[in-house]
């Protein structure tokens, strides 16, 4: 009984790794190939089954005048509005969550758990529900195809998450800490920014980590929201997909699109074996 | 505690998310009641008319939402089963137990359009490896092409991406368990099959709700995914509600139509999916 289960787990645990693994070691081989070793039928292994050659990953650093991708610009564009998005997220969600867990609000029917959830529910917006409006909001503003319109986008996107996960840290974080703080002679402010907030350093990292994520990883936006002055990463690998498909300058896009957010996952782990993560996702 | 200093932390992030997220609702109510389209753009008003024609004359609709909800429950099913069992795996001490949480958690730190356009090539019908490795056994299933299974292509896509977050959520459940009725299953010496039923899924019970609940709010988005792998097809095979309005509004530009559509598939979205959390609450938590 215990062997077999034994020997189910880990045969389970091979199983999954290889298909998690699997489409990584495909677009790693594809993107030293040239066109002849992929259109000339399936191959897989460099100097055995095809000469492997650095063309698809040259291409990605040249400019599109000498017939290159030039990722580097649209790198920059979406680390720039993830983080700007994430940080104004974090620091107005901090804020909000703190006042959640700490104070007591009522406006009629309206009491905390509302709030919060009102936070939270943002989530359940269709992102295509918002984008017409948006779409049409922002060309009025003229901000579509700008990193400002994305940004504010992104905001309505991230602050739900930087809410709920800081929510139910600060609960977590004894009010003692602050209720000294203020005996001592500091106003609010200064209890939570000197006090409270050095000791939700793990918190904010989660919320920040999960920000991050969740903005890097969007798309419907950027397509929409965006044309030609402003792309971003997932935009512009997706547009390679369209023409004659370049397998190996798409695969090596890929790969160094997806390859900052693989440090996120070391951390996440991180706090998660730790403990930290327990309380915030629940 | 002080009265007044309380408004100061709530209300910058509660304003600027009411303020940028106002306008957009507002608008697309206002939108959904006007004949917008790409000859005759402008607010004019035509009543109910364009949800009339949805409720009375657009089977498409609700084809890509029951399409929707199939693809979407299955997954979430999926996901769930395979998280927790992965989640338990590497819950105790097994060989190499912080590498395998960190590449389990990789798929969802993964752009998924990018991850798509590489499933994509591997799904290939004549260059992809997945068909030739199936050649030696004779067959070569249409991926992409064919209307059923490119349905199981898509699952297959979303489970890939999308384990890893219900993996992350259960681990960070079952890492946060109290000890002590595992030593009391242990003291009785319970099975640990037993153990499970009797322990550790009942104490899972409220994680569990609350992940698939989360998941089942962003499976309910599909659309990238479909949008890169199949563009909906062939024909209208895999178009879910979303993909479906975001062609007839920023394809066809009928914007009135759509906005009347999207306004239809929000509220339709809220009300199942507390009709969901209810009875998952009722079905899992029997006390």
């Amino acid at each position: 009984m215990n062997k077999l289960y034994i020997f189910l787990k880990y045969f389970f645990i091979v199983v999954w790794t290889v298909f998690v693994v699997a489409p990584f070691l495909w677009a790693l081989t594809t993107s030293f190939k040239d066109f002849q070793s992929v259109n000339g039928g399936v191959t897989y292994i460099p100097w055995l089954d095809f000469e492997p050659n650095l063309e698809g990953w040259k291409v990605l650093i040249k400019s599109p005048a000498r017939g290159g991708v030039d990722i580097i610009e649209p790198y920059f564009n979406s680390l720039f509005v993830t983080c700007t998005a994430s940080l104004i997220s974090i620091i107005l969600g901090t804020l909000s969550a703190y006042a959640l867990s700490r104070y007591t609000f009522k406006a009629g029917f309206v009491k905390n758990n509302d709030i919060t959830f009102f936070f939270i529910s943002q989530r359940i917006m269709p992102p295509i529900v918002l984008s017409i409006p948006f779409f049409l909001f922002l060309s009025s503003i003229n901000l579509l195809d700008s990193l400002t319109g994305l940004i504010v986008v992104y905001i309505v996107l991230l602050m739900p998450i930087a809410v709920w996960i800081m929510v139910d840290f600060f609960n977590k974080v004894p009010r003692e800490i602050d209720e000294t703080a203020l005996i001592d002679g500091c106003n609010p402010y200064q209890a939570f920014l000197k006090v409270v907030l050095p000791n939700s350093i793990p918190g904010l990292i989660v919320a920040g980590m999960f920000c991050i994520i969740f903005g890097w990883i969007d798309f419907f936006f950027a397509f929409i929201l965006t044309f030609t002055e402003v792309q971003l990463l997932p935009v512009k690998i997706v547009a390679l997909n369209s023409s004659v498909t370049p397998w190996w300058s798409l695969s090596a896009s890929a790969l160094v699109s997806v390859a900052p957010l693989i440090i996120v996952a070391f951390i996440v782990e991180r706090y998660l074996s730790k403990g930290n993560l327990s309380g915030a996702i629940k | 505690m002080n009265f007044k200093h309380k408004y100061f932390f709530l209300f910058p992030g509660l304003f600027v998310l009411i303020g940028i997220l106002i306008f957009p609702i507002i608008f697309v109510v206002r939108l959904s009641l006007s004949g917008w389209n790409s000859y005759n753009p402008g607010l004019d008003y035509i009543g109910l008319e364009n949800y009339i024609r949805l409720f009375t004359d657009d089977p498409r609709f609700w084809e890509s939402f029951f399409r929707l909800s199939f693809l979407s429950v299955t997954t979430v099913i999926l996901q769930y089963v395979i998280g927790f069992a992965l989640a338990h795996m590497v819950w105790k001490d097994i060989k190499f137990k912080r590498f395998f949480r960190v590449l389990f958690l990789v798929p969802m730190m993964t752009t998924p359009v990018i991850m798509t356009v590489i499933w994509r090539t591997f799904f290939h019908e004549s260059l992809g490896p997945v068909n030739d490795m199936l050649s030696i056994f004779g067959v070569a299933p249409k991926w992409l092409t064919d209307p059923v299974i490119a349905k199981f292509t898509v699952i297959i896509v979303e489970v890939w991406q999308w384990t890893p977050f219900m993996f992350l959520l259960l681990l960070a459940g079952l890492l946060s368990l109290p000890k002590e009725p595992f030593l009391a299953a242990a003291i009785d010496g319970a099975s640990p099959v037993r153990k499970f039923i009797y322990v550790t899924f009942p104490l899972m019970a409220p994680i569990s709700i609350g992940a698939i609940i989360i998941r089942l709010i962003e499976a309910s988005k599909i659309m990238d995914t479909v949008y890169v792998l199949t563009s909906g097809g062939p024909g209208t095979s895999t178009e879910t509600s979303s993909f479906y309005i975001f062609i007839k509004g920023l394809r066809e530009f009928q914007m009135g139509y759509a906005a009347s559509m999207s306004f239809t598939y929000l509220i339709i979205m809220i009300i199942s999916l507390t009709i969901i959390a209810k009875v998952l609450t009722k079905l899992l938590l029997k006390e």
